[in-house]
């Protein structure tokens, strides 16, 4: 009888700690939660979100032949649409790259091993239209980080600098993403920082733009040094958001104020 | 606390932009010429223009606008054109639109760009050379999240 | 490499009001921001929409303007019109953008009216 005691007190706290677990991911919002009506107009239709512009333009480029192979994506990839599920399972561990990479660098990795072109600078047109086009297959998806240690490491030193207060201004990631979420800043709404939307078509930015970006701007906002795009410790946070927001829907391409 | 404040009075660039149409106000004596110019004599007066602006927008980047005007487009009684005019922006002129028949609405929507608080009007021209409008006052303040 | 996105039914009823809606890839620079650098870009606009309906078996240069527009700075990037047209007969719809630096972009999409 006692031993049946301790056992359902053990299955008790699991159960409780599986239901906090559940709470705490049913109160996870995307930023276009806390938009305008008109802003979120913008997302949902897609006759009007100026990102289908540059998902048309990586399409487009999806079926080009390029580099000294002459090859194209869909050479090797075939339709786009057998991409679904690809961008919600970024950042992942490459093999090739030996190290733990995001969408964007596996589509140069692409081009500079299997087209043996040049690989595209950071937030160039086209790359941002490759990675918007496969991003957009995977609309609705759970974003669903594999299973790798070395991406587990990558998402361990990702949540370490989410923690680590930087800049003049003297604010980790998390003092207004968790702790203000939801709060006022000026006029906007605080959001929880889930990369859902991305790449995301910013007002600010009147075009498409990577999550490298976003983050690079937030750096600038609380006065530090930003990483330079492409770096580690900006993929290590990526992988972070990335497993702190598992199970949520991709809506890329978002469309963010 | 106090570091919270520092934060949003120092870094300051987030802030959002409040679009609050206004009815019945006196039109701004910048607007007045501009519609008149427009009206090239033809009578200028309120009504059958309707300007819908969005009562809150999260950045002045990207304002939805849409223009409809009371009018059946037919042969004998059209719309031939639409003019936006803003008070403050670096340039008054927003757009000119030319319609036909064809038609069949009135109707234009398109996304603007909003640099400060400040009234902003809509003209219509009949092809009777009639004129229309409809004055709204908009509410913007700092737009949002500047990227240095 | 202007990308446009243009919405319209493929087929209508005669005397039915359609929804054309038109979206162009454009900066829109308005020739009165600075960069980080402090120098003034250039201004970079669309100036001249239109939008034409040319009757099936005519050629382009019979087509009537449904709406043409002349747009200025205060036109927010990646330009997005929308209006309106009363299918009368099958044709096509001729859309065209010109602007600053010799900019222009054409599309061209076809309506069957029953």
């Amino acid at each position: 009888m006692r031993k049946i005691g301790v056992a359902t007190r053990v299955i008790a706290l699991a159960m409780l700690g599986f239901v906090s677990l559940a709470v705490a991911q049913s109160t996870r919002q995307s930023g276009f939660d806390f938009m305008q009506p008109a802003t979120q107009a913008l997302q949902k239709d897609d006759t009007q979100n100026p990102a289908m512009l540059w998902v048309k333009d990586g399409q487009a480029i999806w079926a080009q032949r390029d580099g000294a192979t002459q090859k194209s994506c869909a050479d090797c990839h075939g339709d786009i649409k057998r991409t679904r599920g690809v961008a919600a399972r970024y950042p992942q561990y490459s093999a090739e790259a030996k190290g733990v990479i995001n969408l964007s660098q596996q589509i140069n990795q692409c081009r500079t091993t299997h087209q043996q072109a040049k690989a595209w600078p950071a937030e160039d047109a086209s790359l941002l239209g490759v990675e918007t086009a496969i991003a957009v297959e995977s609309r609705g998806q759970p974003l669903a980080p594999p299973a790798q240690s070395q991406l587990v490491d990558a998402q361990k030193r990702g949540e370490a600098a989410f923690d680590r207060r930087i800049g003049q201004v003297d604010l980790s990631c998390r003092d207004c993403h968790e702790s203000l979420a939801g709060k006022r800043l000026g006029g906007n709404i605080i959001p929880q920082g889930h990369p859902t939307g991305y790449p995301i078509y910013r007002l600010e930015w009147q075009a498409v733009g990577s999550l490298q970006r976003r983050l690079r701007n937030c750096m600038t906002a609380v006065r530090s040094e930003p990483y330079p795009y492409g770096a580690s410790e900006l993929v290590d946070l990526e992988a972070y958001l990335a497993n702190r927001a598992a199970g949520m829907q991709l809506e890329s391409p978002g469309v963010r104020p | 606390m106090k570091r919270r404040i520092f934060f949003a009075n120092s870094v300051g660039l987030m802030a959002s932009v409040v679009v609050r149409p206004v009815a019945a106000l006196t039109q701004s004596d910048v607007l007045t010429p501009l519609v008149n110019a427009y009206a090239a004599g033809g009578g200028v007066r309120e009504g059958r223009v309707k300007f819908d602006i969005a009562p809150l927008v999260d950045n002045g980047n990207s304002v939805p606008v849409e223009i409809t005007v009371d009018s059946p487009m037919t042969q004998a009684q059209h719309v031939v054109g639409i003019a936006l005019f803003n008070e403050k922006n670096p340039q008054n002129q927003v757009a000119e639109f030319t319609l036909s028949p064809l038609a069949g609405r009135a109707r234009v929507a398109t996304r603007i760009r909003l640099a400060l608080s400040q009234q902003l009007v809509a003209v219509a021209k009949m092809n009777d050379g009639s004129c229309w409008t409809h004055t709204v006052e908009v509410l913007v303040t700092i737009a949002s999240c500047i990227e240095e | 490499m202007a990308r446009a996105l243009i919405t319209v039914p493929r087929t209508a009823k005669r005397g039915e009001i359609l929804e054309i809606r038109a979206l162009v890839q454009h900066p829109m620079e308005t020739g009165y921001r600075r960069s980080s650098e402090g120098d003034l870009l250039p201004r970079d606009l669309i100036r001249r929409f239109s939008c034409r309906f040319v009757e099936s078996g005519k050629t382009d240069d019979t087509g009537v303007i449904v709406i043409a527009a002349t747009l200025h700075a205060a036109i927010a990037a990646n330009p997005y019109l929308s209006f309106n047209l009363r299918a009368a007969t099958s044709g096509t719809l001729a859309f065209n953008w010109e602007g600053d630096n010799g900019f222009s972009h054409r599309e061209q999409v076809a309506l069957i009216v029953t």
